[in-house]
């Protein structure tokens, strides 16, 4: 009851210097709209990497050459082949060996640069790519070394301005005849696949992609039997790859990423932007706690008659701390409020504009963080202007004008 | 009724004002009895005002002693204070310091909110605006009231707690004689209805005539 009417009271005495207390109320709204916002973007941005880089396949191995050998040597279709060998690797189920190159695409009267990437069946099912019309590249395809070619629905929109009905159609890569035989579907997302060609792995290296040695791979992708054997996976391989290249004493001469370490820097990079970005916005929010300080300073002094009375009339030193307290807090928890409305306006502005690329989350969690943050902020900074008002001696705050 | 329920004993009030000290009562012993409207009378500097912070707890002797309903409020911290100003003093001061933005309802209330818990305040602070006569106007704000009518609000909010005694700091000294009448013949009246003790503070003979008993101070001390 008491507080009920605490509250009341400091809301009506909020309500007598509108203007003020709503300039005041400015700084907290700006500093926790800029905290929401940021964490809602940071948020963001760590839901759309996270979810494209398990939309490569959560249990799939990068291996490529290098590591931290002087002198690497390259990756080969024997190592592929080794590695694919169930009885040295259990814990893998699938092994797809692929070379890689830039090119140059063009149909008459256009022309456009892509990536082609020489694959083999397993490609498809281990990176989760499919066609939105025509088929996958087979055995045979392989067999024969066909001049087929399946387009990534950039390429095509770029080629073609459409990426239906292309089935059929003659395209020239780096000046040689190949027939399109499938489009992939969208994968869409920021460094996503969707300007590239795939090409049967022995079509590219006799046609498109010259390497120094026969069987010379750029990658393989290696789809680990499941999530949990991800690890096993990784020490199979790398096993498999110190004997193949005799690499068992030196350092390893070969590296093997799994998606899950992928996640792991993706989301500490994110977390480190999100942390930053609050950060600073956390800094305005300070400023609008002092701007809050300051205003209850000027308060205490202009009530200084009114602290006065109330002492006489037997309010206690805690009574005027806890008003002055009740009356910062409130314009502060209504400045977060406003703030979090604020903040959620700019996370879907900012949605909008960038539209596919970012789609800022607001999460239950960035709004209590700001809700107490700012409420916080405005006991914090009140403590001091209401400490002055309470240890005001009657007699002399009686006596003031 | 005839018990003091004032007792001071050698009061003294020192200030210190920078390297100067100023001695504001030098040795005031009294006594009011319950029941009694006495007027404490003087001109400005004779330490009137000290003596009514003192004798109402808004400030403690320098030395003496000082007993206000059989508590010793000269050895009390702020907070007893605060209490005892709560539960036995009621104060009506001469710029009736009403609360502007507040119901002549809620200033009534204003003294209820502090200390112990009241059954209910509402009730009360209806009951003591009546009591001033004007139990028809508890809705209208300071600014609706005319200061004669301000000066009775603050005496419902110096009475609603039922205080052993009222301080009255020169209640009429903002008002026109008309209005000032009215003023203390309320305070006339309580006294003699509710047997509340009644201490007015005043430079004025005409309110100090309305009282029973005159105790002039001059300099610091009382004079007979």
């Amino acid at each position: 009851m008491k507080l009920k009417k605490a509250l009341l009271e400091a809301l009506d005495s909020l309500l007598a210097n509108k203007l003020r207390s709503g300039l005041t109320m400015l700084g907290i709204i700006i500093g926790v709209a800029s905290v929401i916002a940021m964490l809602s973007i940071g948020e963001g941005a760590n839901t759309q990497i996270t979810s494209e880089i398990e939309g490569i396949g959560t249990n799939v191995l990068f291996v490529s050459s290098g590591g931290d050998a002087t002198n690497p040597e390259p990756l080969t279709m024997n190592d592929a082949e080794a590695i694919a060998n169930l009885d040295r690797a259990p814990s893998v189920s699938g092994v797809a060996p692929t070379i890689q190159g830039n090119v140059k695409i063009s149909i008459p009267g256009e022309t456009s640069n892509t990536t082609v990437v020489g694959v083999t069946e397993e490609y498809f099912t281990i990176r989760n790519v499919e066609v939105s019309e025509g088929v996958l590249i087979n055995q045979a395809h392989l067999n024969t070394k066909e001049a087929i070619v399946i387009l990534g629905s950039t390429t095509a929109e770029n080629l073609f301005g459409s990426v239906e009905n292309l089935i059929g159609e003659s395209v020239r890569i780096n000046d040689q005849p190949f027939t399109v035989i499938g489009i992939q579907k969208e994968a869409g997302g920021i460094g996503g696949s969707d300007n590239q060609v795939l090409v049967p792995l022995t079509t590219a290296r006799s046609r498109l992609i010259r390497k120094e040695s026969p069987g010379e791979l750029d990658l393989i992708y290696v789809q680990a039997a499941s999530s949990e054997e991800v690890d096993l996976a990784i020490e199979e391989v790398a096993n498999i790859l110190r004997a193949q290249h005799i690499s068992t004493l030196g350092e390893d001469d070969f590296e093997v990423i799994s998606t899950a370490s992928f996640l792991e820097i993706a989301s500490s990079i994110t977390t480190t932007m999100t942390l930053f970005l609050g950060g600073i916005a956390g800094v305005s929010l300070m400023v609008g706690g002092i701007g809050i300080m300051n205003i209850m300073m000027v308060s205490v002094i202009e009530r200084t008659r009114e602290i006065g009375l109330r002492k006489a009339l037997g309010a206690r030193n805690l009574d005027i701390l806890v008003q002055f307290m009740i009356e910062s807090s409130v314009m502060s928890l209504f400045g977060g409020l406003i703030g979090i409305a604020f903040g959620w306006m700019i996370s879907v502005i900012v949605g909008v504009v960038a539209d596919g690329y970012l789609d800022p989350v607001i999460t239950m969690g960035s709004i209590w963080l700001a809700v107490s943050f700012s409420l916080g902020v405005g006991m914090f900074f009140g403590i001091y202007p209401a400490s002055r008002a309470a240890k005001l001696e009657p007699v002399e705050a009686l006596r003031s004008d | 009724m005839t018990e003091p329920i004032v007792i001071g004993k050698e009061l003294t009030k020192v200030y210190q004002m920078g390297e100067i000290e100023v001695h504001a009562l030098r040795g005031v012993s009294l006594e009011i009895k319950k029941g009694e409207i006495v007027a404490i009378m003087g001109p400005s500097g004779s330490g009137k005002t000290t003596m009514m912070n003192i004798l109402g707890a808004l400030d403690k002797p320098s030395a003496g002693s000082y007993f206000l309903d059989g508590e010793d409020v000269s050895l009390m911290d702020g907070n007893q204070l605060a209490d005892v100003r709560n539960r036995k003093v009621g104060f009506v001061f001469q710029q009736f310091n009403l609360l502007p933005r507040q119901s002549a309802l809620s200033n009534v209330e204003l003294p209820l909110r502090y200390g112990v818990d009241h059954e209910n305040p509402r009730q009360m602070a209806i009951d003591a605006l009546e009591a001033v006569g004007l139990g028809d106007r508890i809705k209208h704000k300071p600014t609706e009231l005319s200061g004669g009518e301000q000066q009775r609000v603050a005496i419902a909010r110096a009475i609603v707690n039922n205080p052993v005694i009222v301080m009255a700091d020169e209640p009429t000294g903002n008002l026109d004689t008309k209005s000032g009448d009215v003023v203390m013949d309320i305070l006339k009246k309580l006294n003699r209805d509710l047997g509340t003790t009644i201490i007015v503070i005043t430079h004025d003979p005409e309110v100090a005539e309305k009282t029973q008993r005159v105790i002039n101070i001059r300099d610091g001390l009382l004079e007979n």
